[in-house]
């Protein structure tokens, strides 16, 4: 047996003895456990998981140990990835630290911050979120206008960020900051960490037209960021954080993974179409049915062929650019359907929390509404793939 | 089982663009078109094409096939639509040989399936009656006659019925219209009294014909399978012929976008080539965004075709309806966004629209294949 066969027995045996039944089950987003010091467990089984993943750094596989990871190299970590696929093993912990920052930090940053930043990282103890966006700068990134000057040891930070995810709860942001306001967009903006218990942090939850949401507007009143926060080079945050857009893709699957099944639109719009079937609507209904499953498969057969075409070493630039486009259209459109089947049920304002289908369709539908906004607009990604991909002039 | 083609299909997909690169290319298929010649094909290229395999890859070996399988052969479609090449691939093969196969007994095969595969004598196969794709609305009759059986009836756009030797024939021994039972499909000698075919001129100027049976007798080995009971298997058949069409259109709106784009880099107006207009480049995107479906989408049906998978009917018609509705799509929009050019008959393209809008309809539009797939998926 080879020493590879042998790691994935080994772990696959570890694997089965430590994570409990119930944490082999689908997630829905309230059972998902956040490393950080907000952390909390609804119960025992997600503590046990949690807490056997973080002895073995296996929150972070890959990295070094030296920096709280679990030491694996490229093949081992695949290997555990596979078998906690396997055996439909939940992520013991959601962590945009370790799934967005820290590949930058791991390359473009100096040990001193590997040490003070992956450890904590690695066991949980810190929950990190993103400051990108400002009121002004949304899909013009690079107009943004948070400012950082340099004062002695530290920058004074001074500005707003929005449509930052979970501001609320996390305890350390990475942003992008105007360093050179003399310099073109691009070239002023630096990467820099920042602690949120730092005094003159402010979070405010954002309420969207769907209600309450895990977006926050984040404001800054001349707060103290250590020089020594700063990652890469000064006035070279862009480049830093175009890669961190990079994993992105892949942090945002490590949420759809093993995510329980969302509304089956099959389901409820036959269940209509059987209620009603001498409506004037049934018939569009019934196409606009067919239509939505027929693009949910042509995307289910795509997400496969650019991972059949990325294993087999193939260029997948043209396929992948299309992926969160077509897949957020989708959603949008099944809400729309769902929306329109229900009718005015669809349309009950519930003030008590609820989990009826009537609830989940109209909050559902308007928060599709931010699907073709947030991370890269529909109409961005067109740009990508019209640039990009087709190679079509500027 | 895959959804990329093996190294062996890929290997056949670049003999296919050399061959028809260099024997077929788009000024053959004008030339054709210009000769008017009702054949549509060049007769020569189908035989050396059968010479290259082609017409064999899909069969068993028992029979004189190659086994090689329909995604491979879909890889040839592909290239047909890319430059138009004309080729009676989906009259002998995959209709007609495809129907001997899964209908025909052992002995009905070794007659007729050497034939198919050596491109000689030709054969077309008879199911529509209307101007849309409906394969069970059948009036056509089928009746006993003593040991055999006499046909009467009319078939309409007949794929390649121009010039065949023998006609596979839909024809209803029992039932009602529209009814899939009763359905019998019978072989026709295209010489017998009664068998009449007229050549239809159709805007692609491919080989098309209408096919009158006026008390048409014929033995009862002419019978492929069991009176009456063609249906489901028939459908099969069509599905196979269905996502041959779809790899074609695949083709050929790969190459109408490809043109539009290297098109898009190169017209300079208000001093910029367009391209660099927002308003054509997210049009442009979009098209992309559909083609790269489309091809998951078709990789997908022929990958269930070769698995003999339980869900070969709706993932046809995915890949069928998508296809037809691009064949409109990609065309319209190259056209409109080559402007004046894009509808001189000098210009290529328009020979791309036309061929695509045949594809559209032959074996069912979008309309037609989004109404099945619900019906198959139960609702």
């Amino acid at each position: 047996m080879s020493e590879l066969d042998q790691f994935r027995t080994q772990t696959r045996a570890w694997l089965d003895a430590n994570c409990p039944p119930a944490m082999r089950e689908p997630i829905t987003a309230d059972d998902m456990v956040w490393g950080g010091s907000q952390l909390a467990f609804k119960n025992d089984d997600q503590r046990a998981w949690f807490e056997a993943m973080r002895e073995r750094g296996w929150f972070a596989p890959g990295w070094p140990r030296e920096y709280g990871g679990g030491g694996l190299d490229r093949r081992q970590a695949q290997v555990l990835d596979e078998e906690m696929r396997r055996l439909h093993c939940r992520q013991p912990q959601y962590n945009l630290g370790i799934w967005m920052l820290a590949p930058v930090l791991l390359k473009h940053g100096t040990h001193a911050q590997k040490l003070e930043h992956l450890v904590p990282m690695a066991q949980g103890r810190v929950r990190w979120c993103q400051g990108f966006s400002e009121p002004n700068a949304g899909s013009d990134l690079a107009s943004l206008r948070t400012r950082a000057e340099p004062d002695g040891e530290d920058f004074i930070v001074n500005g707003s960020k929005i449509w930052t995810s979970y501001g609320n709860f996390a305890d350390w942001m990475y942003a992008l900051v105007r360093t050179d306001p003399a310099a073109k967009k691009q070239a002023g903006i630096s990467f820099v960490l920042i602690d949120m218990q730092s005094p003159g942090v402010t979070v405010k939850p954002i309420e969207l037209i769907s209600g309450k949401s895990s977006f926050c507007e984040v404001f800054f009143d001349n707060v103290r960021v250590p020089r020594r926060q700063l990652v890469g080079a000064l006035n070279d945050g862009w480049t830093l954080g175009k890669e961190l857009l990079q994993h992105e893709r892949a942090a945002m699957s490590k949420f759809a993974e093993g995510a329980a099944p969302s509304l089956d639109p099959l389901a409820s719009v036959r269940a209509w179409l059987a209620e009603n079937p001498g409506d004037a609507l049934a018939p569009e209904l019934r196409t606009r049915l067919a239509k939505l499953l027929m693009d949910a498969q042509a995307f289910a057969l795509t997400h496969r062929r650019v991972t059949e075409q990325a294993l087999a070493r193939h260029d997948v630039k043209g396929p992948a650019a299309i992926m969160k486009l077509v897949q957020t259209e989708q959603e949008v459109a099944k809400y729309e359907l769902l929306a329109d089947a229900l009718g005015q049920r669809a349309l009950v304002w519930e003030d008590a929390p609820s989990t009826g289908l009537e609830h989940e369709v109209d909050r559902g539908w308007l928060l599709s509404k931010t699907y073709t906004i947030a991370g890269g607009s529909s109409e961005v990604q067109l740009n990508i793939i019209a640039k990009r991909v087709l190679g079509l002039p500027t | 089982m895959s959804l990329l083609l093996s190294d062996e299909q890929v290997q056949l997909r670049e003999a296919a663009h050399d061959f028809l690169g260099e024997r077929s290319p788009v000024a053959r298929q004008r030339a054709l078109r210009d000769g008017g010649d009702a054949l549509g094909f060049d007769p020569v290229l189908w035989r050396d094409a059968a010479d290259m395999g082609w017409t064999a890859a899909v069969f068993p070996e028992a029979v004189g096939g190659l086994d090689f399988g329909w995604q491979g052969l879909s890889a040839v479609f592909e290239e047909c639509g890319r430059t138009l090449a004309a080729l009676p691939l989906l009259s002998n093969v995959a209709l007609a040989g495809g129907a001997v196969l899964a209908l025909g007994n052992a002995e009905q095969q070794q007659r007729w399936l050497p034939s198919i595969i050596a491109g000689e004598p030709r054969f077309a196969t008879a199911f529509e009656e209307g101007a849309r794709h409906a394969p069970t609305r059948v009036r056509t009759q089928a009746r006993r006659a003593g040991a055999g059986w006499v046909l009467d009836g009319e078939k309409t756009f007949v794929i390649d019925g121009v010039g065949a030797d023998q006609y596979l024939v839909l024809a209803r021994s029992a039932g009602a219209d529209d009814e899939p039972d009763g359905l019998s499909l019978f072989c026709v000698p295209a010489d017998g009294p009664g068998v009449v075919a007229t050549g239809v001129r159709m805007v692609d100027a491919r080989n098309t014909a209408n096919l009158a049976l006026h008390e048409v007798h014929v033995d009862a080995d002419a019978l492929l399978g069991t009176a009456g009971k063609a249906w489901p298997a028939f459908d099969q058949v069509l599905d196979r012929a269905r996502a041959c069409l779809a790899a074609e259109a695949l083709g050929l709106v790969r190459e109408v976008f490809a043109r539009t784009i290297d098109y898009l880099g190169q017209r300079v107006q208000f001093d910029v080539p367009i391209g660099s207009f927002q308003a054509l480049q997210h049009r442009a995107a979009r098209l992309y965004v559909e083609i790269e479906l489309l091809e998951s989408a078709v990789r997908g049906a022929f990958e269930a075709i070769d698995a003999g998978s339980a869900e070969i009917g709706p993932l046809v018609s995915l890949a069928k309806a998508r296809a037809s509705d691009l064949c409109a799509t990609v065309p319209n929009e190259a056209v409109q966004m080559h402007g004046g050019i894009g509808v001189t008959d000098e210009f290529d393209l328009g020979l791309f629209v036309k061929r695509a809008r045949v594809l559209r309809q032959q074996l069912g539009d979008g309309a037609f294949h989004r109404e099945r797939y619900a019906r198959l998926r139960g609702f």
